[in-house]
């Protein structure tokens, strides 16, 4: 009997060990088709044409990176100021009521980001900021490109800020977490050489938690990259490659959300199925680094104690 | 000491550094809770003007015509149901070998690190998966296929929480089961599983909260139907996805409808959420 369970504990864990790579290979075996007509060039080509069976995956790796990259951008920041506040900022009896409204960004499903962005948010963006926006940046030299076209409201800078507000309440929960770790003491120390608040997190708490703070945010980024629901409502779905980030694009998730079960022909089906192998293999990578950078921090911290 | 520059001005320009930063900071956090009481304000203006019988009572209706959400609750149910059903097991046990009985080797510390992967791998990519192993293999959509997909992302949220439980057991009262004579599997039934009951079934109430919400692996699996349906051999309706299609449609009546399932399914996860904290503290 006690055999039997400790057998039938481990078979499940190695059961659990086995799905990444069960992932991997059937997604490696559906592609096939795609993966042998097209190579490498498969990664470089702007064509994506079901009728003429043209595929090419530019555009939509395009579309998941700038609007992950809009989300990191308005996110870190975010984030960080927000754990900040929680961490030294807060009262005792706000913590736990402010901390769990954040974690509730995280627990209200994607659609219904999707959903609200599409209805409430994206008309009133372009109405009243992306006006303004292409206004304050359309005539500057470099970043003029970027705000160019009319404002219609979906595109990659609405869903890159709805993707920036899904990724907060991660980052922040890894950000509050590496920050407790930082010991009393040295917090102390640097109050009583009469450090600020602000120079104590800037020169104390941020050094010391420098990788739990990246490997925080390359968790977001992996839940950026992979968001599915929230992108295909607001991205437009438009296989176009423009430098505007007020432009319909389209993303690796929003395209296989789209086109996916109307799919016809085996080249179809195979050329999206590689876009998946591809969204998984990099955040398996980007989720495997934070995991390594959470793991150093905590190994740091077991050796001092 | 003549050497010391006055220290007024680098003190003031310091403090009036730490007032405006602290203050940024204030910003990022009224930032964050105004989205989600914009969010939340929303879905309950819109919402519940959609919250009518009919919503409970009526089958998805053909474009124009009045009807209720009433099968894409039951598909969503049942769904989930069999998702937690299969998941919650497999997750208990691999969670159970990864904080029991890996202590040493390899096994353990891998499988928890891929583990955690899962956690935050995308949803999409999951529905796809499932799609090629089971969906394309039978040849047609089924719920089965959607309740496999979903209990994919049970698995990992319930190994996570039942290992970070039951490392939290002292050891002392697994040497005391031990000393007495238990075998291993009773010490860790009887004794681990009772002292971290509380803390594995939120684990459980979180999975189920994340699943109903999930849309992107019902997709390519459970597919959507438009009539009553309990058979999990055939396309199953269900709330995230007839949400997605009711949303993207371009008739008023599809809309309210969607909105009437948003609060269902927003309120329903953060009641789930809210009482697995409440579970927890105690």
């Amino acid at each position: 009997m006690d055999a039997f369970f400790k057998n039938l504990t481990r078979f499940f864990a190695f059961f659990v060990f086995s799905i990444l790579a069960a992932i991997l290979v059937s997604l490696l075996i559906h592609s096939q088709i795609a993966l042998s007509k097209y190579g490498f060039n498969f990664l470089f080509d702007p064509e994506w044409d079901p009728v003429t069976e043209e595929f090419g995956a530019l555009i939509p790796i395009y579309g998941t990176i700038v609007s992950s990259a809009i989300a990191m951008i308005i996110g870190i920041p975010v984030s960080f100021g927000i754990a900040l506040f929680l961490t030294e900022l807060a009262p005792t009896w706000l913590k736990r009521p402010l901390g769990t409204a954040i974690e509730m960004l995280a627990a209200i499903p994607s659609i219904i980001y999707g959903m609200w962005g599409l209805f409430v948010f994206a008309p009133l963006f372009a109405m009243y900021v992306q006006p303004g926006l292409i206004q304050l940046f359309g005539p500057l030299p470099i970043l003029g490109p970027l705000f160019k076209g009319p404002a219609m409201g979906i595109g990659m800078l609405t869903a890159g800020i709805i993707l920036a507000v899904m990724v907060i309440p991660f980052i922040t929960a890894v950000m509050r977490d590496v920050f407790e770790l930082v010991p009393p003491m040295l917090k102390e120390s640097a109050y009583g050489l009469g450090a600020t608040t602000w120079e104590v997190v800037w020169h104390v708490v941020l050094p010391y938690t420098k990788i739990g703070v990246v490997g925080g945010v390359m968790l977001g980024l992996g839940r950026a990259l992979g968001e599915t629901m929230a992108v295909t409502f607001v991205i437009g779905n438009a296989h176009r490659l423009s430098t505007s980030l007020l432009a319909p694009g389209n993303s690796i998730a929003s395209a296989l959300a789209n086109e996916f079960t109307e799919a016809v022909g085996d080249l179809h089906s195979a050329a999206l199925i590689e876009l998946g192998l591809i969204l998984f293999l990099i955040t398996t990578i980007v989720l495997a680094l934070s995991k390594l950078m959470l793991l150093q921090l905590s190994k740091r911290e077991g050796a001092k104690t | 000491m003549s050497t010391l520059p006055p220290p007024n001005k680098i003190y003031r320009r310091r403090r009036r550094v730490n007032a405006l930063m602290l203050f940024i900071s204030g910003l990022a956090m009224a930032f964050g809770l105004f989205w989600l009481a914009w969010i939340l304000i929303t879905l309950l203006y819109e919402g519940f003007g959609a919250l009518t019988f009919s919503l409970f009572s009526q089958m998805t209706p053909p474009p124009g015509s009045a009807g209720g959400l009433l099968n894409a609750i039951v598909g969503s149910v049942l769904m989930a149901a069999t998702a937690t059903l299969i998941g919650t097991p497999i997750g208990i046990l691999a969670g159970t070998y990864l904080a029991e009985f890996g202590r040493r080797g390899w096994l353990a510390p891998a499988t928890r690190f891929i583990n955690d992967i899962l956690l935050s791998a995308p949803s999409i990519v999951i529905g796809l998966f499932i799609y090629s192993v089971y969906v394309a293999q039978v040849r047609h959509f089924a719920g089965w296929g959607g309740a496999l997909a979903l209990s994919l992302i049970v698995i990992p949220v319930v190994v996570r929480t039942t290992d970070d439980m039951l490392k939290l057991v002292p050891d002392s009262l697994r040497e005391a089961a031990v000393a007495l004579g238990a075998p291993a599997w009773k010490m860790i039934v009887f004794v681990s599983y009772r002292a971290a009951r509380a803390g594995i079934v939120t684990g459980i109430l979180l999975a189920v909260a994340r699943i109903s919400g999930e849309t992107a692996p019902l997709l390519f699996t459970a597919l959507n139907n438009q009539f009553w349906s309990l058979n999990m051999n055939q396309p199953m309706a269900n709330l995230p996805v007839v949400i997605f299609q009711f949303a993207m449609s371009p008739y008023p009546d599809w809309h309210r409808l969607a909105w009437g399932g948003a609060i269902l399914i927003t309120l329903g996860v953060l009641a789930l959420n809210i009482v697995a904290r409440v579970l927890f503290r105690r």
